[in-house]
């Protein structure tokens, strides 16, 4: 797993309270990480900040999935 | 020390009546205020009075942009926004089978859109820091209706809706957003009605008098402050006692 990977997971682990095993690429913010919608808003504000990107919303609404936000930030990052 | 020492407030429609009061109460409070009105000179006119730190700011808060950007700089210069007072407010009175729909629309735009534009504009910072406070100034019009104001009635009667759901959605982030409803208070905006309202409007006022710029304000400085830790979504009626007699 790369640093980056690494970081995203750590970000989601306690943006949203939840134990870093159940990070899984394939978990969703919602459905398995029980993230609501103003956590998931939150969850991209964090990535922005970490990673210094600006990720427009309708980029952030295609972000489900931890696998989706690990690609999205690898594609985007300088 | 006073109770909002160091914070940073917003107060749109700041260079007269209400807004100038809560810009005065708010700053005696300790608060760092912005001042924001259309016109630049009139807000810095206010802002170069206060008690603390003030600046004027010029922006339509009708403009989501503009918005956006008065937001930034406010934060560059003054520190981050724990308080925003949406005072900014206009009317273009008519019966309804006379009303423009430029009447209508520039109503919706600046009293409505506004909240919007500038609630908006502070959420995330707000939500990141885990505290805020939103106060919108709504009318005791919004709650009753008045003849000749069904667009300035509807644009206050949207604040109510709208602050109730983004005291719901923010919550649990420590924002807390309440709605102050002034009656007939003496402003340039009432001095505005025909007399003839004016003498109704009067008659139905328990307390005997109209109110005063300084009674709403000094509610706002109490929303805004720690006495109101536990309230949201509140509308806080400021009328005299004027909407008990229906």
């Amino acid at each position: 797993m790369s640093d980056a990977a690494a970081k995203v997971r750590e970000i989601i682990a306690n943006e949203l309270g939840v134990e870093i095993e159940k990070v899984t690429d394939a978990a969703s913010f919602v459905e398995d990480l029980g993230a609501d919608s103003l956590d998931t808003v939150e969850l991209v504000m964090a990535f922005e900040e970490e990673f210094s990107v600006e990720i427009p919303d309708e980029d952030a609404e295609k972000m489900q999935t931890v696998g989706d936000a690990i690609r999205y930030l690898a594609e985007h990052q300088d | 020390m006073t109770e909002l020492d160091g914070q940073v407030a917003i107060v749109s429609g700041a260079s007269r009546g209400i807004g100038e009061a809560i810009a005065r109460s708010l700053s005696e409070a300790g608060c760092s205020v912005a001042c924001v009105a259309r016109d630049a000179a009139r807000a810095a006119a206010v802002a170069d009075t206060l008690e603390s730190e003030g600046r004027g700011y010029a922006c339509d808060v009708s403009d989501p942009a503009a918005c956006a950007d008065l937001v930034a700089a406010v934060d560059g210069e003054l520190g981050p926004v724990d308080i925003l007072v949406n005072n900014a407010g206009i009317t273009r009175d008519n019966v309804l089978v006379r009303l423009k729909d430029e009447d209508w629309q520039t109503v919706m735009d600046t009293n409505l859109r506004g909240a919007f534009n500038t609630t908006r504009a502070v959420a995330r910072g707000m939500m990141k820091r885990r505290a805020g406070r939103i106060i919108n100034i709504a009318s005791v019009v919004g709650l009753t209706g008045n003849r000749g104001q069904a667009n300035y009635a509807a644009s206050k009667a949207g604040l109510v809706g709208f602050s109730k759901s983004v005291a719901l959605e923010l919550a649990s982030r420590g924002v807390l957003v309440n709605v102050v409803a002034p009656g007939f208070i003496e402003t340039d905006m009432t001095s505005d009605l025909p007399e003839e309202a004016r003498v109704a409007l009067f008659e139905r006022i328990p307390l005997g008098r109209l109110g005063r710029p300084e009674d709403v304000a000094g509610v706002v400085r109490f929303l805004a402050g720690p006495a109101a830790a536990y309230m949201t979504g509140q509308v806080l009626v400021v009328d005299g006692g004027m909407v008990m007699n229906g």
